[in-house]
């Protein structure tokens, strides 16, 4: 069964493989947040130093992902906290040191490196000038004012350690709190709107809105160490960048890492360019840092969204018409198909993204497009196979039968007049799945996939509009140039006669 | 007029019953249509007429009972070759739309693999057989007009020179004029050609007209099996005589000013 299922994937994926770029000897992880960017890329440059291909795929849309995608062996390292490790990824083995995590990594033929310096952990902020006037040093001072508003990150709402957990220690009265979207709630800080949210310790934000942090007095928090999560293999394949990686041990503090986060955040400068800094100050090595024009990175996320939608179309046209037949013309096979098909579109995006990276893994080595063209091919079935099985059962009795009484065979039948009647509806079908591709292969930015989504989800993890514009203003007239493309092929496609018959 | 000498008979029906959940299409009904006869299939809707039609194609299957084509039995594997012996026309004509007048008459042809001279010269000679223009031929059905659809029909069914011509109530959607002129058409086609024709029709005097032996059906039956005068003067059942005096009512109130 299994093997059947790698068969397929196999055939489906050579399809794509000679269109995907070259794997690369090493690979980067790094998740969408910017400090997470960073790391990844001073990784990525420290390896290219010592004369390695690497890739960095940034910006991974969560750390299920980024675990997944290491454990599957698409990526060989990224930047993680022991917080995450023990408290999330492995909740309930009761890791509660460095020792141990070791070795409950070494399981999993993983390893880490010496934390870098830095403990990420949450902190609850407020605006300094605010928690000056009320006397606010200590989490504790905050019981003396249960009318302030709390406005936390929805995750922190939900988190094991997160507000209900801390309101418990600390024995917080507070009733004015709610759960908010973290970008927003920095912009509502800022304008004295709301008086408390959660931040992270190097959040480059303390610096840009003039916060302060507050001390967790009773340490409720657990630590949140910065460090590397490798491969073991990795320390064989590329010993020196696993050395390298080890002797930033204690290199990176709270207040450097933070700078360097206000560089992107607030200075505008690349991650590429703040990492260099952050590795020159480290560790003393200069780093080229490799920026691209906004033109070139156009032209680099329209080819590659175009590869993503073209080959999904494909992959999904050989699939999905054949299918559509089958179900049209086999009536105990219809409910099936149609059941099917129709069950894949339930399943959420970013889920079906992360399932696949394990599947996909026994195929290729890239990570991102290939999954995201999997994603795709997936979900364009449902249009094309329901158009075409709503197209071919939805032919007059009459027409249907008067091919049977001519004496046309069935193969016959179903080119010669079956699917030139259906076409209308197969081509519209084929449109929808087009035209929405478009717009779901946006999500790939989310797996790194590359495509307009690479600059949608950076722009939205650094809160910058302008940089969301151009992944959403190509897509959107990308969109457009397909649905007129198939307006185009419905006039060269759909027979004549039947073009006819629909003007009055 | 000719008359086909051959001593096997066209269709063979025997015994054959089709039911379409409550109602009873066909009653273990036989029928035996002599090749070179023109026979109409009549009788109130619902009487199975349209039916025992479809069942000598093989368009419908009969639960019980055996349709023998020319002497061979009519099954799944046979009936793809058998109907491209028969010629078949329905109400609406069953144009494909998709298609030009010309293309439709030809595809079968073409899918047989009939060389493109003979197809040429064949569309030539139907065109003129059933009096339509060259130029019709090039539109699409949906720029045709009703007669004009049918004489496609026509020409589509009988491009591979068919020995039988079934025609499933073949005017039945044309108004009065065009219908009147495309009755007279039909018979002298249907003289010229000599081949067994099966036509239904629910109106007795078109019967009469074009047939020259009337089947009147009742309820998945043969009721009357005979010439028009037959019908008339001696009716099988009460049923008969009242289904004949209501048509020329009918025809009488029609032809009232």
């Amino acid at each position: 069964m299994r093997d059947r299922a790698r068969l397929a994937l196999a055939l489906l994926c050579a399809g794509l493989a000679p269109a995907a770029a070259r794997a690369q000897e090493l690979r980067v992880g790094s998740k969408a947040f910017t400090e997470s960017v960073i790391l990844g890329e001073l990784t990525a440059q420290l390896a290219r130093e010592q004369g390695r291909e690497v890739e960095h795929v940034r910006g991974l849309g969560g750390t299920r992902l980024l675990w997944e995608a290491l454990l599957a062996g698409q990526i060989d390292v990224y930047p993680e906290y022991t917080g995450t490790l023990m408290q999330e990824i492995l909740a309930g083995r009761g890791v509660t040191d460095l020792a141990e995590l070791r070795a409950e990594l070494a399981g999993r033929g993983l390893d880490l490196t010496p934390p870098l310096g830095f403990d990420n952990t949450y902190v609850l902020g407020m605006r300094a000038q605010r928690a000056a006037e009320l006397g606010i040093e200590r989490i504790s001072d905050l019981r003396r004012f249960p009318a302030l508003s709390l406005r936390f990150s929805n995750e922190f709402m939900q988190r094991a350690d997160g507000w209900r957990a801390l309101a418990g220690r600390y024995g917080l009265p507070h009733e004015d709190v709610r759960g908010l979207e973290h970008a927003l709630a920095y912009e509502a800080i800022a304008r004295g709107a709301i008086d408390v949210t959660d931040l992270y310790a190097t959040d480059a934000k303390i610096l840009a809105l003039g916060l302060r942090s507050l001390e967790d007095d009773l340490g409720h928090f657990p630590a949140y160490r910065a460090l590397f999560v490798y491969r073991r293999d990795l320390a064989e394949r590329a010993p020196e960048l696993v050395a390298a990686l080890r002797g930033l041990e204690g290199r990176i503090d709270a207040r450097a890492m933070m700078r360097a986060n206000a560089a992107v955040e607030v200075g505008g400068e690349s991650e590429a360019a703040a990492a260099a800094g952050l590795l020159a100050r480290a560790l003393g090595i200069e780093a080229e840092v490799v920026e691209r024009g906004l033109a070139a990175s156009l032209w680099r996320h329209t080819l590659e969204h175009l590869r993503m939608v073209g080959l999904s179309l494909l992959a999904a046209l050989l699939a999905a018409l054949p299918l559509g037949v089958l179900a049209a013309r086999v009536p105990r096979l219809s409910q099936p198909i149609l059941g099917a098909v129709g069950v894949i579109q339930t399943i959420p995006a970013i889920a079906l993204l992360v399932l696949l990276i394990r599947p996909v893994s026994w195929v290729t080595d890239e990570l991102g497009a290939p999954q995201a063209v999997v994603a795709l091919f997936l979900y364009s079935l449902l249009p094309i196979v329901r158009n075409t099985h709503a197209g071919l059962r939805g032919i007059a009795p009459e027409l249907r039968e008067s091919a049977i009484a001519l004496g046309l065979s069935s193969r016959a039948r179903l080119w010669r007049v079956e699917l030139p009647l259906a076409s209308p509806l197969i081509l519209a079908g084929i449109k929808t799945a087009a035209v929405i591709n478009v717009g779901f292969a946006t999500l790939g930015g989310f797996i790194g996939a590359g495509g307009y989504g690479e600059p949608i989800f950076t722009g939205i993890r650094l809160n910058d509009y302008g940089t969301i514009l151009q992944g959403a203003l190509p897509a959107a007239a990308l969109a457009l140039a397909v649905q007129g493309a198939f307006d185009l092929a419905e006039r060269l496609l759909v027979p004549r006669g039947l073009r006819l018959a629909h003007v009055p | 007029m000719q008359v086909a000498a051959s001593a096997v008979p066209a269709f063979e029906l025997t015994r054959v019953s089709k039911r379409f959940g409550a109602v009873q299409a066909l009653r273990d009904l036989s029928l035996r249509v002599e090749a070179g006869c023109t026979l109409a299939l009549i009788g109130p809707s619902g009487c199975g007429k349209s039916t025992l039609l479809r069942a000598m194609n093989g368009l419908s299957t009969p639960e019980r009972g055996e349709v023998r084509f020319e002497g061979r039995a009519l099954t799944a594997e046979s009936a793809p070759g058998m109907r491209r012996r028969m010629g078949y026309v329905v109400q609406s004509g069953g144009l494909f739309p998709h298609l030009t007048a010309a293309a439709n008459v030809t595809l079968l042809a073409r899918h047989v693999g009939l060389a493109a001279a003979r197809v040429e010269s064949r569309l030539a000679e139907l065109s003129e057989l059933v009096r339509l223009p060259r130029a019709a031929l090039e539109r699409y059905p949906c720029q045709l007009s009703g007669g004009q659809c049918q004489r496609v029909g026509l020409m589509r069914a009988l491009m591979l020179d068919p020995s039988v011509l079934l025609l499933d109530e073949p005017l039945g959607a044309l108004d009065p004029m065009v219908r009147a002129e495309l009755q007279v058409e039909l018979r002298e086609l249907f003289r010229g050609l000599a081949r067994t024709v099966v036509m239904v029709t629910h109106d007795l005097a078109e019967a009469r007209f074009l047939g020259r032996r009337i089947v009147l059906m009742r309820a998945g039956e043969v009721v009357q099996d005979g010439s028009y005068a037959e019908l008339v003067e001696r009716p099988a059942l009460e049923f008969v005589s009242d289904f004949v005096r209501a048509q020329r009512q009918l025809h009488d109130e029609e032809g009232a000013p």
